[in-house]
């Protein structure tokens, strides 16, 4: 007696057929796991789109800032981690123009987001970068940047000064062009 | 010895790869390949291995957090025995790494090694030079100072400029509003284990084709390669007149492998490492932050180009470069390999060296920056103040409170934003400087708001006077004749 041979064409295609259809077990496995891993990875651009992340910080007592002078401010960014250390403390440049109105200037400079200094002494934002400058208004006055400084929303409240922050403001996103420096004639 | 070989004998029965090693030990190889100028290509793989090893002691300490990375290497630097010196060799190994891959590229290009059959080992290869190019960026990003904090905000800016995503792009990239925790957690994920990873893989495909394929001939004038007779004209070039890899070709890439370690190490010992500067805190504003040396040159092309050109240049530009990379194989897969006949390929070697080492050369010196404290720290030199009239030292110290000094120098003295004023008075009347002082323009910020009419007085009266001793200022003629000979008398006073 001799045994069948144990590969007849009908087998082969059988088997073959548990190949395709396992590969497509795995293909649909990975589509399902798929979904969590890129929301996992997505998950910064969907908090910036359902929750957003500014909200009204205060900048500290009117008192620090002097009529007609522009001066630093720092505060603690509202979305942090605990092992942030100190790059969640952010800067900004205050300038009250007239007692009445202010404008609060991001640190960024809008060419390409390096920390632009105030000089008080020809009225003119520099940056250290790829020099930049602009007026005390915060408009474009020379060099590379394609517009003014980014400003933030401000408010005064209980002689408190607010501005409403909470993201890097960058030339492309939609946050600085909300924001835009507009040339005022104070 | 019989020890050892019969270790190997033990092992060599189970792995069975005895063989296989001494088939690729021995593949013959074109005579003239065993040359000094094949060797860069294994000289990047030791560098890569030195990085791997590097790399692992520095993870032994590093602390991949925003808050502590900063301190982590203060303690490597100062407070763990030698911790300087395996920082130093992961640094400069990565400058040597960049630059031997680029010099193995060039070398390749040159002698046109991505002809048939290569096209793929180049197009690998090109991945390759991306990958150690993000590497070298990652790593800046590790030595979490002051310059790669605002490396990463220069990065989130052109991010957010691609159309549509760019906002997502940069929540993306920093891992969310800003720059801070989960930005550093994500780059040195992206350094120590995806590109690593990525990298590993090619160079393991990138080797098989280099043995599959055969090391490049060396490339004769009126040598064709054409797909149709390259095959078998190589293989009877080895058959005929090659030699065994080992120990022909092999010693050469060895004894350069080490001469390349022993510059690492002697770089690492007398230079020692890289930063950190200061620590990543964006409330210190008094920084001037740049980019390592082999992103110099991009740090130049952003400042020189116009506004308008910007994100187009930045967004399609590399697509193009990386494009035209890939495509070459396809376009130049035939034809002459000796450089002597390309003079084509040769320029564009010559022009894109002279280029990029020209913007690297601006990006050490940045004259469009500029000097901010020039103003209350450089003085002008005193021959551009003796016998001036009290006005015209009044300018002079108007050109300083107003800081001018920070964009034009005065004797080689000072900014180089704006042109050296040295010879104003030549090219500008009297008008023409209040002009320019006031209004600005040619990227000069204007200043009438911010100087009252005496100083503007005093400031052009100062200008006036910056002409060679021999030479008459410029002055409008018209204006001589209306006013009389009284104005020409006053415009010409001067040393």
């Amino acid at each position: 007696m001799t045994e069948p041979t144990r590969t007849t064409s009908t087998d082969v295609s059988r088997r073959a057929a548990l190949v395709k259809l396992g590969l497509l077990l795995n293909g649909i496995v990975g589509v399902i796991l798929a979904i969590p891993i890129v929301r996992y990875i997505l998950s910064p651009v969907a908090h910036a789109r359902k929750i957003g992340y500014e909200s009204w910080l205060s900048l500290g007592g009117l008192e620090k800032f002097p009529e007609g002078q522009t001066r630093l401010a720092t505060y603690r960014n509202p979305v942090v981690n605990p092992w942030d250390g100190e790059t969640a403390d952010i800067a900004c440049w205050v300038r009250n123009v007239d007692g009445q109105n202010f404008q609060v200037f991001a640190i960024n400079c809008a060419h390409l987001g390096c920390p632009v200094r105030w000089f008080p002494q020809s009225n003119l934002f520099m940056c250290p970068c790829h020099g930049g400058a602009y007026y005390q208004d915060g408009s474009r006055a020379s060099g590379p940047p394609p517009r003014g400084l980014f400003t933030y929303h401000y408010k005064i409240d209980d002689g408190k000064l607010f501005i409403k922050a909470g993201e890097m403001p960058t030339t492309g996103s939609p946050v600085a062009s909300r924001n835009s420096a507009r040339s005022t004639c104070a | 010895m019989r020890v050892i070989a019969k270790v190997w004998e033990w092992l060599d029965q189970r792995l069975q790869l005895g063989p296989a090693i001494r088939e690729t030990a021995e593949h013959p190889v074109p005579r003239e390949t065993a040359s000094w100028f094949y060797v860069f290509g294994s000289a990047a793989l030791t560098c890569f291995i030195l990085q791997i090893a590097t790399g692992i002691l520095l993870a032994l300490i590093y602390v991949p957090s925003a808050g502590e990375a900063w301190n982590s290497l203060q303690i490597l630097n100062h407070g763990i025995t030698l911790g300087w010196f395996v920082r130093a060799l992961h640094g400069w190994g990565s400058n040597f790494m960049v630059a031997i891959v680029l010099i193995h590229m060039v070398q390749v290009f040159l002698f046109g090694a991505y002809k048939f059959p290569r096209e793929l080992t180049w197009m690998v290869g090109v991945f390759l030079l991306l990958m150690t190019l993000a590497m070298a960026f990652t790593g800046q990003v590790l030595r979490f100072d002051q310059d790669a904090y605002w490396g990463l905000g220069i990065g989130a800016s052109i991010a957010s400029r691609v159309p549509v995503i760019g906002p997502w792009a940069v929540n993306l990239m920093l891992g969310g509003p800003i720059i801070a925790g989960p930005t550093l957690s994500r780059f040195f994920a992206v350094h120590v284990f995806l590109v690593p990873g990525l990298l590993i893989a090619f160079v393991s495909v990138h080797l098989l084709m280099v043995l599959k394929l055969g090391i490049n001939e060396w490339p004769m004038p009126g040598r064709i390669v054409r797909r149709a007779t390259y095959l078998q004209e190589y293989h009877k070039l080895t058959q005929q007149d090659g030699v065994a890899f080992v120990p022909y070709a092999v010693w050469k890439d060895i004894f350069f492998s080490a001469f390349i370690l022993l510059s690492i190490a002697a770089c690492a010992f007398y230079f020692g490492p890289f930063g950190p500067s200061g620590q990543p805190d964006p409330t210190i504003i008094q920084t001037s932050p740049h980019p390592d040396f082999f992103f110099l040159w991009l740090y130049a092309v952003l400042s020189f180009l116009p506004p308008s050109a910007e994100t187009p240049v930045l967004l399609i530009g590399p697509a193009i470069a990386i494009a035209v990379l890939l495509l070459l194989p396809f376009v130049a897969g035939e034809g002459e390999k000796s450089w002597r006949r390309r003079p084509i390929a040769v320029l564009t070697i010559l022009l894109t060296a002279v280029m990029l080492s020209s913007l690297t050369q601006l990006g050490l010196h940045t004259p469009w920056s500029p000097v901010m404290d020039a103003w209350s720290s450089l003085p002008i030199p005193s021959e551009y103040l003796q016998g001036r009239t009290a006005l015209e030292r009044r300018g002079a110290l108007v050109f300083q409170a107003k800081q001018c000094h920070n964009c034009h120098s005065l004797d080689d003295v000072g900014g180089k934003r704006g042109p050296a004023l040295d010879r104003v008075a030549l090219r500008l009347t009297q008008d023409q400087l209040i002009r320019q002082v006031i209004q600005g323009g040619g990227n000069m910020p204007a200043y009438g708001k911010n100087l009252s009419p005496a100083e503007t007085t005093a400031l052009v009266g100062f200008l006036e006077t910056l002409h060679p001793p021999g030479q008459p200022p410029a002055s409008n003629a018209a204006r001589d004749v209306v006013l009389g000979a009284d104005a020409a008398g006053s415009s010409a006073t001067g040393p």
